[in-house]
C-alpha cells in the first residue's frame, strides 16, 4: 500500500480568543454538500439518519451527525466522527447531488458570555436568542468571508469556513473576541 | 444598513448578503434563431432604466442562494416588494408618486 501523505491542518497550533470568548479550531471532519427535491428528503434522511430540516435557518443533529438547512433545496451534512456522508447518501436510492467537501471547508469553535458579539463584529445578522436560538444555522457573511454559522449552545458557534479563507476568519474572529468583553 | 426580505429565508438579511442580477421578467424569444440582429439586440442589451419602480433580479447569493424577484424604488432605493422566482409581474401600480427619498436623518439617525 502507497504511503499516504500526512495531513496538514489548515489552523494547526491556532489559538485565540479573550476573557469573554474563546475562538479555538474544530477537529476535521466529513462534510457532504447536499442539494435534492423535496420527494427525494424522506429518503435521504433514512438514509443519513438525520432528518433534514425543511424550514429556513434550521438544523437538525442525530449524535455527531448535524444536518443543516442552507437553502430550500440544499443542505450541508456534517459529521464529526469522518463518517462515509457520500456512501451512506448513495444508499438511500433517490435522486440526489452530493459533493464531498470535507477537506474544503474547516471550522472553528466561539464559545463564551462574549461569543454573540465576537461573531456580530463580522457578521450582520441579528444573533440574539429570540431570532437565531440554539440549533440555528444560516449561511451568511462575516467580514470578507463567507461562513456557515450554527448555534451549538446559548454562548456557543461553530463558524464553518473555506480552509483558504481560515487564517482571515480565524484572524478576525480572535480580533472580535479581543472586543467582545467591552 | 439596508434590508432585504429574502422570500425563501421568509425574513429580512443584510444587503451584504444579496447581490443584484439585472432587470427581472426578461423574456427569452421562443425563436432565438430566426429574429433579427436588431430584435437580438433589444432583448439582450436594452434596458429601461426607468426612474422609479423597476422589477429586478436578486440573489441571496451568501445566504440561501436563490434567485428571486425584487420590486424596487430607484429614486428612494426602498424594497417595495419581494417574490419568489417564477412568479408573476405583481400588480404594483406604477403611478404612484415615488417614495421620499429616505436621508440619514430620516431613518438611520433613530434606528433600533
Ligand atoms: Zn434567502
Amino acid at each position: 500500500m502507497a504511503d499516504l501523505a500526512t495531513r496538514t491542518l489548515p489552523l494547526s497550533g491556532f489559538h485565540g480568543g479573550s476573557a469573554s470568548a474563546s475562538v479555538s479550531p474544530a477537529a476535521p471532519a466529513s462534510r457532504l454538500s447536499l442539494r435534492a427535491k423535496p420527494d427525494a428528503v424522506a429518503s435521504l434522511s433514512a438514509a443519513l439518519g438525520v432528518d433534514l430540516p425543511t424550514r429556513p435557518k434550521t438544523s437538525a443533529s442525530s449524535g455527531s451527525r448535524h444536518a443543516l438547512w442552507l437553502g430550500p433545496d440544499e443542505w450541508l451534512i456534517i459529521d464529526e466522527t469522518e463518517a462515509d456522508l457520500l456512501t451512506a447518501a448513495v444508499s438511500s436510492g433517490v435522486l440526489h447531488s452530493g459533493t464531498d467537501i470535507s477537506h474544503r471547508n474547516t471550522a472553528l469553535f466561539v464559545k463564551g458570555r462574549g461569543a454573540e458579539a465576537t461573531l456580530n463584529s463580522g457578521c450582520p445578522q441579528d444573533l440574539s436568542l429570540a431570532v437565531f436560538p440554539v440549533g440555528a444555522c444560516s449561511r451568511t457573511v462575516f467580514g470578507k468571508a463567507e461562513i456557515v454559522l450554527m448555534r451549538t449552545a446559548e454562548d456557543a458557534f461553530r463558524v464553518e469556513c473555506w480552509r483558504s479563507f481560515s487564517p482571515y476568519v480565524s484572524g478576525l474572529l480572535a480580533e472580535g473576541a479581543e472586543d467582545s468583553g467591552h | 444598513m439596508l434590508l432585504i426580505y429574502c422570500p425563501y429565508c421568509e425574513e429580512e438579511r443584510s444587503e451584504l448578503e444579496f447581490r443584484g442580477a439585472g432587470d427581472a421578467h426578461i423574456a427569452r424569444p421562443t425563436n432565438i434563431a430566426d429574429i433579427s440582429d436588431e430584435e437580438f439586440e433589444e432583448f439582450f442589451f436594452l434596458r429601461d432604466n426607468p426612474k422609479g419602480l423597476i422589477f429586478e433580479r436578486w440573489r441571496h447569493i451568501h445566504g440561501c442562494g436563490r434567485f428571486f424577484n425584487a420590486a424596487r424604488d430607484t429614486v428612494s432605493d426602498k424594497f417595495k416588494l419581494t417574490y419568489k422566482a417564477g412568479l408573476p409581474k405583481p400588480d404594483l401600480d406604477a403611478t404612484t408618486p415615488a417614495a421620499p427619498v429616505e436621508t440619514y436623518e430620516a431613518t438611520e439617525s433613530n434606528a433600533k
